[in-house]
């Protein structure tokens, strides 16, 4: 992200943004969805918790309700989770090309290592049951939705925004 | 947005089978407040953090493993969550319905005040971060970019979108009276439909329902002019080894339409001469000519009152198709 200056250039993000809005117009073209990511996350989650307790998944509502949703087909084949497991194989391979591969951990210069991984792990529940909530993430709500104009999409992705210009100045010391 | 907008303006998609996210009111407004939150605690969304992790950054990891246990927790706790989750389901609306105003108005305001913050936002990044973050630079990129979307613009302001381009184009009656086409006589029609051996024959039907379901030919589909638009219904169109036939009470209608669907690209595709009203005028209420004089009324006579028997018995057997099957099927998306 922004807050990490390199030797090796970053493309313009006004360009970048311009491709991946292109990229969602062919997703769209050939597939007639956007794309998405939070809900991979969601079948890798309704995956594992269905082969540990299967008695589990089929007793609760949440699990039979995705069931349903997604009729009787493994939560695994499912086109976000191929998409995903594409972003990864993309990223990799873009992050080899600009040499930008190296297991690493990285905070705010003034934030310590405690509060960056409490912040990354609360951050990361925070959108897991956001996303859910929500329908979506940014990609699968905001940036799906807007393309489309779903008045969903683009309300989740004005509270998204709210939230997070809300929130800054409380958190600002994690980042700067 | 604006290249959805153009693509559905050319005809190159069938908004109609694009997935549209719901709405659901509060439970948009409150997970997306929560998502916030966790944007500025994590310093990721989900899509962002898959791509970091994947050139190994640790924090990014950690942050996936935080959203699979979100998720988890709202499984676990879907109950306490649900009525939240499924308040004020609007439906799928777009937001130009929404707020009530056009599409393009909708499409502009976005698009101008997208430019205008990206110029703002770019003017503040350089002052923070003393680094040029061109956004209003006169760059190759740049221009290149501003004149693609400016050729959009004028092509979509000057091109008729491609349903209105057809329908325009077949409201001059002497153009489609003048336009060559492939005629099928009623005779040949006769002759195909009792003949057992011929070729595949479809007859698209353009009568109303009402009409169609009081009696219809056999292998008969109802259609419409606006399904010559929709996806499902084309793929019928596109068939091959067969003829197809257009069929209306009178000509003209199915002139229109085969002309709409050859310029489309279709091919093979009939009309039947003098519509149906002559059909059922020449064969189905066939009276036998007195004192044939020629061989040719000789022939007719034998061929029609032997065709109109055939006929009138498929139409009583035949049990209308209904219309053509629409699997208007939209995607299924969304996380």
């Amino acid at each position: 992200m922004g807050n990490d200056m390199k030797e090796t250039k970053y493309m313009n993000p006004y360009l970048a943004g311009f491709l991946l809005g292109l990229l969602l117009l062919m997703t769209i073209y050939i597939s007639g969805r956007g794309l998405g990511a939070s809900g991979a996350i969601k079948s890798f989650t309704v995956a594992a918790v269905e082969s540990i307790a299967p008695a589990h998944t089929s007793s609760t509502k949440f699990y039979q309700e995705y069931a349903k949703e997604h009729q009787g087909t493994s939560p695994l084949m499912n086109w976000l989770v191929f998409e995903v497991i594409g972003v990864v194989i993309g990223a990799f391979l873009s992050g080899l090309i600009s040499d930008r591969l190296d297991l690493k951990f990285e905070k705010g210069p003034n934030a310590t290592n405690r509060a960056r991984w409490i912040g990354a792990i609360i951050g990361g529940i925070l959108w897991g049951v956001g996303s859910q909530l929500g329908r979506g993430c940014t990609s699968g709500a905001a940036l799906s939705g807007m393309a489309v104009m779903s008045t969903g999409g683009i309300l989740t992705m004005m509270a998204i925004f709210a939230g997070a210009y809300a929130f800054a100045f409380f958190f600002r010391k994690l980042w700067i | 947005m604006v290249g959805v907008m153009a693509f559905v303006h050319f005809g190159l998609l069938d908004i109609n089978l694009v997935y549209i996210n719901p709405t659901f009111l509060w439970s948009a407004i409150v997970g997306g407040l929560i998502m916030g939150l966790g944007f500025v605690l994590g310093g990721f969304c989900p899509g962002t953090s898959v791509c970091a992790a994947a050139i190994g950054k640790i924090d990014a990891m950690i942050f996936i493993f935080g959203s699979f246990f979100g998720v988890l927790i709202f499984a676990e706790g879907y109950p306490a969550f649900e009525s939240l989750y499924k308040a004020a389901n609007l439906g799928n609306p777009r937001i130009f319905q929404t707020l009530n105003i056009s599409e393009n108005v909708f499409a502009f305001l976005t698009v101008f005040v997208a430019l205008v913050a990206f110029y703002f936002v770019s003017l503040i990044e350089k002052k923070v971060n003393k680094e040029e973050v061109s956004f209003f630079k006169l760059n190759k990129q740049n221009v290149l970019m501003a004149c693609f979307g400016c050729l959009l613009l004028i092509l979509s302001l000057t091109m008729t979108d491609r349903k209105s381009f057809f329908l325009k184009l077949v409201e001059d009656e002497n153009f489609v009276k003048n336009y060559p086409l492939e005629e099928m006589t009623p005779d040949e029609l006769a002759f195909r439909l009792t003949c057992q051996k011929c070729e595949q024959l479809r007859i698209i039907d353009l009568r109303n329902a009402e009409e169609y379901n009081k009696w219809s030919l056999p292998n008969s589909t109802l259609f419409t002019v606006d399904n010559l638009f929709e996806k499902e219904p084309n793929l019928f169109l596109k068939l091959k080894r067969t003829k197809r036939v257009f069929v209306a009470d009178d000509e003209m209608t199915e002139r229109k339409a085969a002309i709409m669907a050859l310029k489309m690209g279709y091919k093979e595709i009939k009309i039947l001469k003098g519509g149906l009203d002559n059909f059922t005028k020449e064969i189905l209420q066939f009276e036998p000519i007195k004192e044939p004089k020629t061989i040719d009324e000789q022939y007719r006579n034998r061929f029609r009152t032997k065709a109109k028997i055939e006929i009138a018995e498929l139409i009583k057997n035949n049990k209308p198709q209904g219309p053509v099957e629409k699997k208007q099927k939209r995607a299924l998306g969304g996380c």
